[in-house]
């Protein structure tokens, strides 16, 4: 059903130099501490990385379950904040889309899709045969997906212990991590020039709309970048 | 304590959905878009550029216990950072590690 080769191979991604570990670790370790502070308990911290699996997502479900959001209005900000997910799986599922392999793969490994995962099985795809890419990402997300989950654990139970300096240390390492790997995805002119005109815009939007300034902004500086990649 | 316990389940429940909303149209979406089409390559700049836009955000305008780090202090860890993970022929252990370290120091001693 699922090639242990390949999945193994993906899963061994969480090791080694490049490793999403300690970012994925750092991250979710503050937020099962978060989660912890607002009042979840354990098996609800637990439950929330295991369906939810996106950091800015549980970051604002937490900021407005403090505030007493309504239902929908919880629903509206994370869809909104979590939209990015919809061009990332565009961009990455064609790569990996297969006739030979069977459809609940690719609706069940969606929920994988976050961005350390997304940005390994950018740069590796090419090494892997279309037919077992699936299996391969489907070992990556696994791990990073159990790393997120053991962490959140480790995050809840070690929340007395953290003070406000241990968190706002943790927290500086997702973007940190994050902006290494784009740095290192500037392969071409076009991805280059989306990343760094995305940075940009991006804040810049946040004085128009700061809810929607990552996808104006991204929307916008990704069509320039397209469309000046394909002048050139 | 019940109707407490019974609510954050639904705030999870919603949270997932919102979530998995996304990556869901995004493969049916996927299913006709071949790899080699314009149309992909436009979703791919703008897949970039939005996690571009993204990490730029959490650093400038950021979301939870980061708000409490000067911006200037953010700016300088992020970008000492950089250079270490370029300097060391692309590590990434040593710029995430160092990054923790770097903020949580200078936050509290500046």
């Amino acid at each position: 059903m699922i090639n242990s080769k390949y999945f193994f191979k993906g899963f061994k991604s969480i090791k080694g130099i490049d490793s999403p570990a300690l970012a994925l670790g750092a991250s979710f370790i503050a937020i099962g501490a978060l989660l912890k502070n607002i009042g979840f308990n354990l098996e609800q911290s637990i439950f929330s990385t295991f369906l939810t699996y996106a950091l800015p997502g549980s970051l604002v479900m937490a900021e407005s379950f403090i505030v007493g959001a309504s239902l929908i209005n919880i629903f509206l900000a994370v869809w909104l904040v979590n939209a990015r997910l919809y061009p990332m799986t565009v961009s990455l599922m064609p790569l990996l889309l297969h006739k030979s392999q069977p459809r609940w793969k690719y609706y069940l490994s969606c929920h994988f899709i976050a961005v350390s995962a997304w940005l390994i099985m950018k740069s590796n795809y090419q090494s892997i045969e279309k037919k077992h890419r699936i299996d391969f990402w489907i070992g990556i997300g696994t791990g990073t997906w159990s790393i997120a989950i053991i962490s959140t654990v480790i995050g809840f139970l070690a929340a007395d212990y953290l003070n406000k300096d241990m968190m706002i240390g943790l927290a500086i390492v997702n973007p940190v991590y994050f902006g290494c790997m784009m740095v290192g995805a500037m392969k071409n002119l076009q991805i280059s020039l989306s990343i760094i005109l995305g940075a940009i815009l991006g804040p810049a939007f946040f004085f128009i709309s700061p809810e929607w300034s990552i996808l104006y902004g991204g929307v916008l500086a990704g069509t320039i970048a397209y469309f000046v990649g394909e002048l050139k | 304590m019940s109707e407490m316990s019974s609510n954050i389940i639904l705030v999870i429940l919603v949270t997932s959905f919102a979530t998995y909303l996304s990556r869901f149209l995004g493969v049916v979406s996927s299913e006709k878009i071949d790899e080699t089409s314009k149309l992909f390559k436009w979703f791919n700049c703008i897949a970039y550029s939005i996690l571009a836009a993204l990490i730029a955000r959490i650093v400038i305008f950021p979301y939870g216990v980061l708000q409490d780090a000067d911006l200037w202090l953010r700016l300088f860890v992020v970008i000492i950072c950089v250079i270490v993970y370029l300097l060391s022929k692309k590590n990434l252990v040593y710029p995430t590690v160092l990054s923790a370290i770097l903020l949580a120091l200078l936050n509290n001693y500046l």
